[in-house]
């Protein structure tokens, strides 16, 4: 069983978002860089797998040099290879290309499950695992939180609104992984030492023959941060908390005419 | 010019709703014409209705193993559909199908997607959209780079949709080159007839401040009364207290509701990013202090035990 988890860094999620000079991209400065939550799932459930059947997890990424701090935190989970595509700047949230390179830094490895986070946290786009897996031409499950794996085949739950699809499908397939699939392990001092020296592969984006930015699909014309939330009406329910719920009602009818 | 075809989605031959307004917003769009794709089993029949909100034609792509979803099976066909009409766009409901099937589809045609759009616009040939990223911390403005089809997921309840009158033609797919791999074995209903968050129209949410699983009788009260769905925050989720699904926010479900109630919520940015875009948010606090009041519209400071009860009877008294 050998996994491939496609990974990617973003920023912590509790990171305050300026808009950087170029008014298209963030500002970088003094943003904490996090393996995407969402890669947690995907890496525990490769890591788990292996564990019961043999075989090994690659943790792939493509991004900018300092990504490889994603790679070394799968490493220090478990992980047992890395492969650091190199690059990716010019080409943040434009999932297209993204599958493209990663497909293409695929080739010659054998894989029987590809593991995805059902999105990297910041482009939230949620599109690069389901794009990847057409290229690949292997079917897919998307937003699983419920996985078994048998000789040659999967079994994955898959939510939607007001539901679980249980899907069957032949191996080699890709998942991407949602909360709920299972409880994420911590890196130990002792892993994190090991993964300090384990190798991380690198791979030249242009040695794959994409030329980032050259034929974009995802073109930022601008990022602004959000209009100021116009003030709302607080009303002061601490002594009389009846007469405040019956005023917010009413308002709720009358002027909002939410309800 | 060419026109933009829509995905529309269905269960048991009901069309989603996030469906028609994606299909309205196209309407509104188009240079050219308008084209709906439904697919499933035994679902042609829903398929004429569609010209009410603006599809001059609807593909049909009817097969018994597409009566569950499959993203090979249905991209199959909306492939198809595309292939028919040439479209300019496809637009998607940004719900689980639409989220899921959307990228499977742009790459099939070659071509990437642009995922979780609030506005579309058109600027000459191409269209320009505007999408929360960052959580919600910041909102891009996008364009597919020229490239077309110009693939499109909408955020569910975000566009109108609105009924013009009219009846589509409905044109038939075959040769349908279906190869399912992933098969949707079943759908297990884990709804227990509640109305899902991420569907409902008016959510009332409760967090840690409820204090413990019982107390969320009293935010189903007010759900109920108001003929809305529960939500949660994650620390009531991660507490045990209430089921995943109900959770709002990054780790949890996106949702618009016309409007959200939040109780005993702080409003981390996390819980703000699946609920901010929602029209009317209320919040009910005891600390004056908490984030979620700078977001909110109305708010009641106040111990959420002792204002949630009246507030159930008010809301009764209106219905008389
Ligand atoms: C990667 C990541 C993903 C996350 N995803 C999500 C997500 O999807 N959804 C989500 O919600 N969170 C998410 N979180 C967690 C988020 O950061 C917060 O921890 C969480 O939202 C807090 O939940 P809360 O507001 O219920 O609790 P708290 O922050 O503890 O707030 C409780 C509130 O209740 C109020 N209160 C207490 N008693 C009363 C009373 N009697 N009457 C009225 N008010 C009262 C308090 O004043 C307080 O404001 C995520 C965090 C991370 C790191």
């Amino acid at each position: 069983m050998n996994c491939i988890v496609c990974v990617t860094s973003v920023p912590d999620t509790a990171s305050v978002i300026k808009i950087g000079p170029d008014g298209k991209k963030i500002d970088e400065g003094g943003i904490k860089w996090i393996l995407s939550p969402f890669d947690e799932y995907a890496l525990e459930a490769a890591l788990q797998l292996t564990e019961a059947k043999g075989g090994e997890v690659t943790a792939v990424t493509y991004g900018p040099a300092r990504a490889e701090a994603a790679l070394r935190d799968c490493l220090a989970r478990g992980a047992h290879q890395a492969v650091h595509v190199a690059g990716g700047e010019a080409t943040l949230g434009d999932s297209f290309t993204i599958a493209t390179v990663l497909a293409k830094a695929f080739a010659g490895r054998s894989y029987d499950l590809v593991l995805c986070g059902v999105k990297g946290v910041g482009t939230d786009c949620s599109q690069v695992g389901q794009m990847l897996a057409e290229l690949l031409a292997i079917p897919h499950v998307a937003n699983v939180t419920k996985l078994e794996v048998g000789d040659g085949s999967l079994t994955a739950g898959r939510d939607v609104e007001g539901g679980q699809e249980r899907v069957e499908c032949p191996l080699p397939a890709l998942i991407t992984c949602q909360k709920g699939l299972n409880e994420p392990r911590y890196a130990a001092l002792k892993g994190i030492m090991a993964a300090k020296k384990k190798p991380v592969e690198k791979v030249e984006v242009a040695s794959l023959g994409v030329t980032e930015g050259a034929d974009p699909f995802y073109v930022v014309r601008s990022l602004e941060l959000p209009p100021p939330a116009s003030e709302g009406t607080i009303i002061k329910g601490e002594d009389d908390p009846a007469g405040a719920a019956a005023q917010l009602v009413n308002l709720l009818r009358s002027e909002a005419k939410a309800i | 010019m060419a026109g933009i075809l829509v995905f529309i989605e269905q269960r048991n031959s009901d069309i989603r709703k996030a469906s028609l307004q994606a299909l309205s917003q196209a309407r509104r769009l188009a240079g050219g014409e308008v084209a709906a794709v439904l697919v499933g089993s035994g679902v042609a029949g829903a398929a004429p209705g569609l010209g009410a909100y603006g599809a001059a034609k609807a593909y049909v792509a009817d097969d018994p193993n597409l009566a569950l979803y499959s993203a090979e099976g249905y991209a199959e066909a909306v492939a198809k559909a595309a292939a028919a009409t040439s479209p300019e766009a496809i637009l998607f409901a940004g719900t689980a199908m639409g989220r899921d099937l959307a990228p499977r589809v742009a790459a099939k045609l070659g071509v990437g997607a642009l995922a979780d759009v609030v506005s579309l616009e058109r600027d000459g040939d191409r269209l320009v959209a505007r999408r929360p990223v960052y959580s919600g911390k910041a909102f891009a403005t996008v364009d597919a780079g020229g490239h077309t089809p110009q693939v499109v997921t909408l955020r569910p309840n975000v566009f109108a949709a609105e009924e013009t009158g009219g009846v589509a033609e409905v044109v038939t797919l075959d040769g349908l080159a279906l190869a399912i791999r992933a098969v949707v074995k079943e759908l297990v209903d884990t709804g227990g007839g509640e109305i899902d968050v991420a569907e409902a129209d008016i959510i009332v949410s409760g967090g840690r401040g409820l204090k413990g699983p019982e107390n969320f009788a009293l935010i189903r009260s007010l759900a109920e009364a108001l003929g809305g769905a529960v939500g949660a925050s994650r620390a009531a989720v991660d507490a045990g207290w209430i089921a995943h699904k109900h959770q709002v926010g990054q780790t949890g479900k996106v949702v618009s509701p016309s409007l959200y109630i939040a109780a005993g919520i702080s409003g981390a940015i996390q819980h703000l990013a699946g609920m901010s875009s929602s029209k009317v948010i209320v919040a009910i606090n005891k600390d004056p202090d908490a984030p979620i009041f700078k977001i909110a519209d109305y708010g009641i400071v106040g111990d959420l035990f002792a204002v949630i009860p009246p507030m159930v009877e008010e809301v009764k008294k209106l219905a008389g």
